[in-house]
């Protein structure tokens, strides 16, 4: 059976992981190659790596980081963030990544999608929506800038879109939910995955086991990602992996 | 060494940094003639059926069939193990390789298309490919298309229906989903082949 896939994030910034980590039992905690590594190896199903430094000059530092992470890690690595071209996919496509996420790129100029994708594959391209509840009714708007700029798209309708441009995936973060720990935005996730017919992974909100097996239950979720969540050690992923599967989700545990 | 067999269709670092780490000799290549002095091939492939037109074109199509004639162990990859049968309802113009039996057709409406993450894999214990590879092992799959279950297949998946996952005749092997990023149970199918 086709399982709900577990993701770990990385923020880095610089080169290095910005989040708490406390991981033990590594020589540098704020390593981006050695946490990719120890969440592969503590039964991650996927990395995601979110470059969130601004400045242009550490696109090189990122590359580098992308390429040192990738060499030990056998399982698909997402990474994001800055991503603007064509030749920024390619960039980090040829340091080992396997999949890239854009946001708002694609928001500002849609045709990016289809560009990557017809050279890539659409399963390498991940579009992120960074949705945010407005008005009384079940509706959310999709932000970009990290947040900071509302681009004046319905979220559902935009995912629609980015999956007919040729999106293989939608990552979907829910604005209100982000860094909070009280759970995954159910309605918005559901209402985005009934909505599109890739797969679409939750994120923002993740606590404990109970979220995860909400998202994929009622949220109707492919996979979920969390970051902060796993940060705290080793035997977290697997725990959490455990608890999923206790109420019968299917996850790829043992692994 | 190892071609890995490039012609145009995305991303051919995973399976480099693979057999890299499994140190292995191999080479990212568009040259017939490097296919037909390699000890061993291998046909990644993602994205759309028809981008194996390319392979006619460039003549890479005619050297890889004779190096398979030739007992050059062969492993196709996602797209590269489709292209081994005869056609793709993705593509009705592009013809495969036709070495297997076959058409790869759409997943039906009642499940999410493309099939993207871990599944599980039930394996025919006679194959060399998956040799320490027990039944029940996850792998990494992202498709859209599937290949029919054959007398070849030595390993299914089930997703809307059961579908071909390995395939393997003689020296002549191909995969559905995606060994170099299915963690240590990929790396063991990839050292399998490099053995033989």
């Amino acid at each position: 059976m086709l399982t709900k896939r577990i993701i770990a994030c990385l923020d880095v910034d610089g080169g290095r992981v910005v989040k708490g980590v406390q991981f033990e039992n590594l020589r540098d905690a704020g390593d981006p190659a050695e946490l990719a590594k120890a969440h592969s190896e503590s039964g991650a199903d996927e990395i995601v790596l979110l470059d969130i430094s601004a400045a242009h000059e550490r696109r090189a530092t990122l590359l580098e980081t992308v390429r040192r992470a990738a060499r030990q890690l056998f399982i698909p690595f997402t990474v994001g963030g800055g991503i603007r071209t064509l030749e920024d996919a390619a960039a980090v496509f040829s340091a080992g990544a396997d999949k890239i996420s854009i946001n708002s790129a694609a928001l500002a100029d849609p045709t990016v999608i289809t560009r990557i994708a017809e050279r890539f594959g659409s399963q390498a391209v991940v579009v992120a929506i960074d949705a945010k509840r407005s008005g009384r009714g079940p509706h959310w708007e999709a932000f970009t800038h990290g947040g900071r700029a509302a681009a004046g798209r319905d979220a559902i309708a935009w995912a629609q879109e980015a999956e007919k441009r040729g999106a293989g995936e939608i990552l979907l973060t829910s604005m209100d939910r982000d860094g909070t720990g009280i759970g995954f935005d159910c309605e918005l996730t559901r209402a985005v995955a009934d909505s599109v017919r890739i797969p679409v992974i939750a994120s923002g909100g993740a606590g404990g086991a109970q979220h995860f097996v909400e998202v994929f239950r009622e949220g109707h979720a492919d996979a979920a990602l969390a970051a902060s969540i796993f940060h705290y050690g080793f035997s977290r992923l697997a725990d959490l992996k455990e608890k999923i599967k206790a109420q019968e989700i299917p996850v790829r545990w043992p692994c | 060494m190892i071609a890995i067999v490039d012609y145009g269709a995305g991303n051919l670092v995973s399976v480099k940094k693979a057999l890299d780490w499994l140190k292995q000799e191999c080479a990212i290549t568009s040259a017939p003639a490097d296919v037909a002095k390699a000890s061993k091939i291998v046909l990644p492939g993602v994205g759309h059926f028809a981008t194996t037109a390319a392979l006619a074109h460039s003549g890479l199509k005619k050297a890889i069939a004779e190096a398979i004639e030739g007992g050059t162990p062969f492993l196709g990859i996602c797209v590269g193990m489709q292209w081994m049968l005869e056609h793709s309802q993705e593509s009705p113009d592009t013809s495969g390789l036709g070495l297997l039996h076959g058409e790869c057709e759409r997943f039906p409406m009642s499940v999410k298309s493309p099939h993207v993450g871990w599944n599980q894999l039930e394996v025919n214990s006679s194959s060399r490919l998956l040799r320490g590879v027990p039944s029940a092992s996850f792998v990494y799959f992202t498709h859209s298309f599937r290949a029919p279950v054959t007398e070849t297949t030595v390993a299914c998946c089930e997703y809307g229906g059961r579908f071909s996952a390995a395939v393997e005749r003689e020296h002549v092997f191909g995969v559905q989903f995606h060994p170099e990023k299915s963690g240590a149970v990929g790396l063991k199918m990839l050292s399998n082949f490099c053995e033989i």
